[in-house]
């Protein structure tokens, strides 16, 4: 008897177990799941991001950040991560349900980012570190991020500084006569990075103690990107 | 029975035969798309041992090609990995593939013209996908970068190459199989698989949510633990008894294992806190826990065939691939001891787990590859081996940079996981302390790139001789009418 069409079978369907269990069923489980809406609050979770964050998501996954930032949080008592600061809770389903792709990382080689909106880092020090990440890293000691000149723009100052001209530190300083502008695409990306908020009440994570601010904060609203529309910085070189 | 499964790799050819065909016939039909898939491959693995280096280097030294936007390391990385796997690993595969298939089914390869054209297919795919990662077009999922323009073109190629190898195999007069067959055909039907089933989940119509976890990781382990663990472990199973001229200890052993490598090889190796339901990490470690026995199985049977066996002149060709055997079982114990949860707490998001798929592709994939290309090519050409001292410099030089990269970072990862379970350490002294084992990682990159040409200068050397050679017999016959 001819057992070749037999064997066949056997082999495709034990090779199949593993996208019965990996594929199959965590998409049964979780391939419907929708927005839900907190009882307390009202509000739902988790929402779209803004345009410009959505961009932002896009300029992400473009230069592979996610090869070396992973966007995962461990539960309280494993790893470091909340002793780091990394998140309030350990991220769940919920906080990636519009994310495409969904980039939450394998890798370490720089800071876990999954909350990295709540960390009011600011505009012009995301920009700066995106920039030139030697500028922000503590105490001058060396990082080993790369940096992106190619988000900004580099463009000879007209009659005055421009407004969202980065700051820069002296030692890093463009030639004089010249400013550092942010591309629209480094906007996007700090937008998306301060959409990054894994920090909403679920009721699937009881135990966390809501912050006053939640609500607010887990709207995902747009990041105001002119907040560093501030005053031109003195330290910014003007021609002499 | 077991006369039969005792068989000589080269599997004599039975009585039923009609028309016998000899080894020479059998390799001659092979030549052309054999070597232009062994070529391709050394190119490619030429090509992403080049970007290796630069992503070594980028990663302790980050100003190094910095502000191109192409060569920025978010971008090289995958271009670099992905390379390796569809570019190296991929044709040398379907190289030795179609080889073997022919010279254990006793068969010739037909119509080799419809393989040139796929490998070209091929070729040009990879191209454009690598082209499209750099100009930062990649899809965003962990070992299927490729832009959605370059997978088609792909798939076209693969399925010309799967049906050609599937026919040759149809086309077998050397009706009993040999442990190798089963794993090159069950190879052949898997990638098909796995690469339709994750570019529909990921790309055409994208899953919601962490299931594109689940999609990726479940692609990534099958590709890499199942899909090239196979197509190596088969080869290890052909080269070795054949190598040392002796039977292969065990069938069934072989067997296990492949049934063993089938069923456990395709977990995912999930961390042990992705953001998923328990029960999927859960499911995933201890499912691929047990991937330990078929590995084990592997081990046994080589270390039996090998048993007592000693030559007076070391072949280079099976040291590449004891090698390889051994690079396997390290990679496949790496992933296992990554799940285990007290041990996944420091080994998870380190250098420890990348490492791990460098053992996998470099040492265990490309020594075994290595190995038979070595073989191979000069029995499809019909030319003189390459000197065994040529071969033995080779394979020398990259397995002394497997190892160094290799055991620099599983230990810089340690070092790296330790200190980042520390909270006490500040992130960047967590960086500041990988930074000695990245500049030994940077000498490993270093000695395989040089590996990578050492194979392609050897195998245009072969090529040119044999191109020679062809030119000399046509003169010859000329003269002679």
């Amino acid at each position: 008897m001819n057992y070749g069409p037999l064997i066949f079978l056997g082999i495709f369907f034990t090779m199949s177990l593993s996208w019965l269990g990996l594929v199959l069923g965590p998409n049964l489980q979780l391939g419907k799941q929708a927005p839900e809406q907190n009882e307390k609050t009202g509000a739902l979770y988790p929402q779209t991001r803004s345009g410009l964050a959505q961009q932002g998501a896009q300029i992400y996954r473009e230069n592979g950040c996610f090869y070396c930032h992973s966007q995962q949080v461990g539960p309280k008592g494993f790893s470091s991560d909340f002793e780091r600061g990394w998140g309030e809770r350990r991220t769940v389903a919920a906080d990636y349900l519009f994310d495409q792709p969904v980039m939450a990382g394998s890798q370490r080689i720089g800071p876990d980012l999954a909350n990295v909106g709540l960390r009011q880092l600011g505009d012009n020090f995301l920009l700066l570190h995106i920039y030139n990440s030697q500028i922000t890293a503590p105490d001058g000691k060396k990082s080993n991020m790369p940096s992106y000149p190619y988000l900004f723009e580099k463009r000879k100052i007209g009659r005055a500084v421009s407004v969202d001209a980065l700051k820069l530190p002296e030692k890093f300083a463009s030639e004089p006569g010249y400013e550092i502008v942010p591309r629209q695409e480094a906007r996007a990306l700090v937008a998306y990075l301060r959409s990054l908020k894994a920090n909403a009440p679920l009721f699937e994570l009881p135990s966390l103690t809501p912050s006053t601010n939640v609500v607010e904060e887990t709207t995902n609203a747009p990041a105001a990107t002119d907040t560093n529309a501030a005053q031109p910085s003195a330290t910014n070189s003007t021609p002499k | 029975m077991s006369s039969s499964t005792q068989q000589s790799c080269d599997g004599s050819p039975t009585a039923a035969n009609s028309e016998l065909l000899s080894s020479k016939e059998i390799d001659a039909s092979c030549r052309f798309p054999v070597f232009v898939f062994f070529i391709s491959a050394a190119i490619w693995f030429l090509v992403s041992s080049v970007l290796g280096l630069i992503v070594s280097i980028k990663l302790h030294s980050p100003n190094f090609l910095a502000g191109c936007e192409w060569l920025t390391y978010g971008r090289i990385r995958p271009a670099q990995l992905d390379a390796m796997v569809y570019g190296f690993a991929a044709q040398a595969a379907f190289g030795v593939t179609l080889w073997l298939f022919c010279r254990l089914g006793r068969t010739r390869l037909f119509a080799p013209g419809v393989l040139l054209l796929a490998a070209k297919l091929w070729n040009i795919g990879i191209a454009i996908g690598t082209a499209g990662i750099l100009a930062g077009h990649s899809t965003g999922f962990e070992w299927l970068e490729y832009p959605r323009y370059a997978s088609p073109i792909l798939f076209v190629a693969y399925a010309l190459i799967g049906i050609w190898a599937v026919l040759t195999f149809h086309a077998r007069r050397q009706q009993q199989l040999f442990p190798t067959q089963w794993y090159l055909l069950a190879a052949l039907f898997w990638f098909a698989w796995i690469y339709t089933a994750a570019n529909m989940l990921l790309i055409c119509a994208p899953v919601r949510g962490v299931v594109q976890i689940c999609v990726t990781a479940w692609y990534a382990s099958n590709l890499l633990n199942v899909w090239l663990s196979a197509i190596g472990v088969g080869v290890i199973f052909y080269f070795i008894p054949k190598l040392t001229n002796r039977p292969l200890h065990s069938y069934y052993l072989a067997l296990f294992a492949f049934w063993g490598i089938a069923l456990f090889g395709g977990w995912g190796f999930l961390n042990v806190n992705a953001p998923l339901p328990s029960w999927i990490p859960s499911l995933s470690a201890v499912l691929g826990t047990i991937m330990i026995l078929p590995v084990i199985c592997v081990a046994l049977n080589v270390r039996g065939t090998m048993a007592g066996y000693k030559s007076a002149v070391p072949s280079p060709i099976l040291n590449l691939i004891r090698f390889g055997a051994f690079s396997f079982v390290v990679a496949q114990l790496m992933n296992v001891v990554a799940v285990i949860r007290p041990l996944n707490e420091i080994l998870a998001f380190t250098y420890f787990t990348s490492t791990q798929t460098h053992w996998l592709l470099l040492g265990f994939f490309a020594s075994v590859m290595f190995g038979a290309i070595y073989y191979i090519a000069p029995l499809i050409l019909n030319v003189d081996p390459p000197a065994a001292k040529k071969i033995r410099l080779h394979s020398m030089v990259l397995i002394a940079g497997v190892i160094i990269y290799g055991v620099a970072l599983s230990i810089g990862g340690i070092v790296q996981g330790i200190n980042l379970n520390n909270s006490q350490v500040a992130f960047i002294d967590v960086v500041k302390g990988t930074f000695p084992f990245l500049h030994a990682s940077t000498i490993g990159s270093l000695l395989i790139l040089i590996a990578g040409l050492m194979l392609l200068l050897n195998l245009l050397s072969l090529g040119c001789r044999a191109g020679c050679g062809c030119f000399k017999n046509s003169k010859k016959s000329e003269v002679r009418s």
